[in-house]
């Protein structure tokens, strides 16, 4: 997997969980306290960083054959419980992500609730809606960084794309401050679906002992196949038009 | 205490396994099918792109039927 493939991969897939971070952190600030939602993101962050620092260097020192297995394991069925949702969502037979619902349903359990201050944080609510929508994405973000980069031996690159996909999602957040309605973002989850799931595939079967046919080349056939196997799944499930509308209505 | 053990795991439970219990077991005996090849000396890297085209469409069939993916 080249460097290029690698940034690709992680940015894609770190934007999809700001994307999911910037509309809580929103719906926080908007509602309540834009201080209290600010200071929940640099909590969060805070605690982010000490993960990172505790887990990154342990992880390098893991011999490569065994990473691999263990990272293929949870990149795989990471990345089949996302494409899993993605090809339900594609199909009809669950409810599309939207994050201006999402932030409806935010503002409005937000703004139900009273004010209370502790310490130097103005709203205590505020606070923590903003801090553990940011920890709980950016758990993600770290698994994405840490799982690619270890991996490829590229974790610096690997946390430049996180870096960068963060740093895009959020400007775009400051700047129209309502949530990011023309992020294509069911089609990037069905993308980094496919994505995780081919090289937790990849890695996993490498990590169990298994030598793939051409080597790092058989991902050129790997990726696709998964890609258009899903697509195939897609199609199949849509034939069934009346369960699908049901099953959204219950979703 | 007891509480907030039982919902570090769930939170945890959640985080790694997801909607689906199925999946996880599928990877995890499909990885140890492919370790167990290996050391015979068999060729092995088949066994997982298999074990995907079975539990991806077995696990959908349950949520469709289910009528709900979950989160």
């Amino acid at each position: 997997m080249g460097s290029g493939a690698l940034f690709v991969a992680v940015f894609l897939a770190c934007a999809v969980e700001a994307v999911e971070a910037t509309t809580i952190v929103l719906a926080a600030g908007a509602a309540r306290s834009w201080r209290s939602a600010m200071s929940g993101v640099a909590g969060a962050l805070a605690v982010l960083a000490l993960v990172v620092a505790a887990l990154g260097p342990a992880v390098s020192e893991v011999p490569l054959r065994g990473l691999r297995l263990v990272v293929g394991a949870l990149l795989l069925v990471f990345g089949l419980q996302w494409l899993r949702k993605a090809i339900l969502r594609a199909s009809g037979h669950k409810a599309l992500h939207d994050e201006d619902k999402i932030f409806a349903e935010q503002m409005a359990a937000a703004r139900g609730r009273q004010s209370r201050r502790i310490g130097l944080v103005p709203d205590w609510y505020g606070f923590t809606l903003s801090f553990k929508g940011v920890l709980l994405e950016g758990l993600e973000v770290v698994f994405i960084v840490l799982t690619f980069g270890s991996n490829q031996r590229e974790v610096g690159l690997a946390a430049i794309a996180a870096a960068c996909a963060v740093a895009v999602v959020a400007a775009a957040g400051v700047a129209i401050r309502s949530p990011l309605r023309r992020v294509p973002e069911n089609a990037m989850k069905f993308v980094v679906g496919i994505m995780l799931t081919a090289f937790g595939t990849f890695w996993g079967a490498e990590g169990a002992g298994a030598r793939w046919p051409g080597s790092d080349t058989s991902l050129l056939v790997l990726v696709p196949a998964v890609a258009a196997f899903a697509l195939v799944l897609v199609a199949l499930l849509r034939e069934n038009p009346v369960a699908a509308a049901e099953a959204v209505e219950r979703s | 205490m007891a509480g907030r053990i039982r919902g570090f795991a769930a939170f945890w439970y959640d985080f790694v396994v997801g909607d689906d219990w199925l999946i996880a077991v599928g990877v995890l005996v499909g990885l140890a099918l492919t370790c167990g090849l290996s050391r015979i000396a068999f060729p092995a890297w088949w066994l997982l792109p298999v074990s995907l085209l079975l539990l991806l469409p077995l696990s959908l069939w349950r949520a469709a039927r289910r009528g709900s993916g979950g989160g």
